[in-house]
């Protein structure tokens, strides 16, 4: 369904990235996953090969401009431009906004946020002369429930939305989309770390009754690059159990 | 061997969709050819292609007709 598509999937050692990876290279593309260590990247390779896939793993720190550009231009040269971007790399620092620290901010803006503008740049050439591609970046539900004690993530992942509208203003006539999928409560070592009694008041508020599973987001990530989805542009779609409606 | 107004004149033929004769050096990309900002921008990069170069961000604003662009890419080669 995707053969010659090469799709590049921040942050995807685990979690949704990992799922996303996978859902798309069993749909036949082309997969390079980012992780930030050596051993991430390793660990990515080898799943890869040991499945039999196409593809890489490559080591990216999205929150360094350099290392994205380096690491987009080498990808290209080893798999041809990426035609498919995943923005899905993201970090949490939580806690009270009234003890939140500058770099805690500062750290979560730069990484799940500016990246976005950073991988985004890198790929669009690419795809403006291809006049074809998908750009997919993960939001969250909290950006538009908002969430006590997280809100540099929910300030990130609102302006990820607001990016994603109008970048997909500028290139649409070029034959490229660009949409947000915002997960609800997804079972992911960021749900794991929270205690039985977070994790109960969570669920009392998911009208499915359970927490979401990456392969259910994972499967929009790769509808959402396909060529049935061409004309859905600038949107934002929730998996989230019913949680939040629009 | 093509003239550097031939072939800047060639890429904004296939880039902006005009035909030959309408491009004169004086034209205006925007103004006489129809461009819009994504176009330049677009323009810029198959430019930067053909001609193996480089051109910063704040030259490229600068080159707005044909002849910006031919003075431009002569004085900048080697």
């Amino acid at each position: 369904m995707l053969e010659g598509q090469v799709v590049l999937v921040t942050g995807a050692s685990r979690g949704i990235g990992s799922a996303i990876l996978e859902r798309f290279a069993r749909a036949g593309a082309t997969v390079i996953g980012t992780a930030t260590s050596e051993s991430g990247a390793a660990a990515i390779a080898g799943r890869i090969s040991e499945q039999g896939w196409q593809g890489d793993g490559v080591v990216m720190n999205v929150g360094d401009a350099a290392s994205v550009t380096e690491g987009i231009k080498a990808i290209g040269q080893n798999f041809g431009a990426p035609t498919v971007l995943v923005n899905n790399a993201g970090v949490t620092r939580d806690g009270l906004a009234m003890r939140m620290k500058p770099e805690d901010w500062d750290e979560v803006i730069n990484t799940n946020l500016s990246a976005v503008y950073r991988t985004s740049q890198a790929v669009l050439k690419g795809m403006m002369k291809a006049r074809t591609g998908r750009i997919i970046n993960l939001s969250s539900v909290v950006a538009r429930m908002g969430n006590a004690g997280q809100m540099n993530y929910a300030a990130s992942k609102a302006g990820i939305e607001g990016m994603t509208r109008s970048l997909a203003r500028e290139v649409a006539s070029r034959g490229i989309t660009v949409n947000a999928i915002a997960p609800g409560f997804i079972e992911t070592d960021m749900t794991r770390e929270l205690d039985e009694s977070q994790r109960d008041a969570m669920l009392s508020a998911i009208p499915a009754g359970r927490l979401g599973e990456a392969g259910e987001v994972a499967d929009l990530a790769v509808f959402l690059a396909s060529e049935g989805a061409a004309y859905i542009n600038g949107e934002t779609i929730h998996v989230n159990g019913g949680m939040y409606m629009n | 061997m093509s003239t550097v107004e031939e072939r800047v004149k060639k890429i904004v033929c296939e880039q902006l969709g005009v035909k030959e004769s309408e491009v004169q050096s004086t034209s205006s990309f925007v103004e006489d050819l129809g461009a819009d900002s994504l176009d330049t921008v677009e323009l810029v990069m198959a430019l930067e292609e053909e001609f193996e170069t480089e051109i910063p961000d704040e030259e490229a604003e600068k080159l707005t007709t044909v002849k910006d662009a031919v003075d431009y890419i002569e004085s900048h080669s080697s």
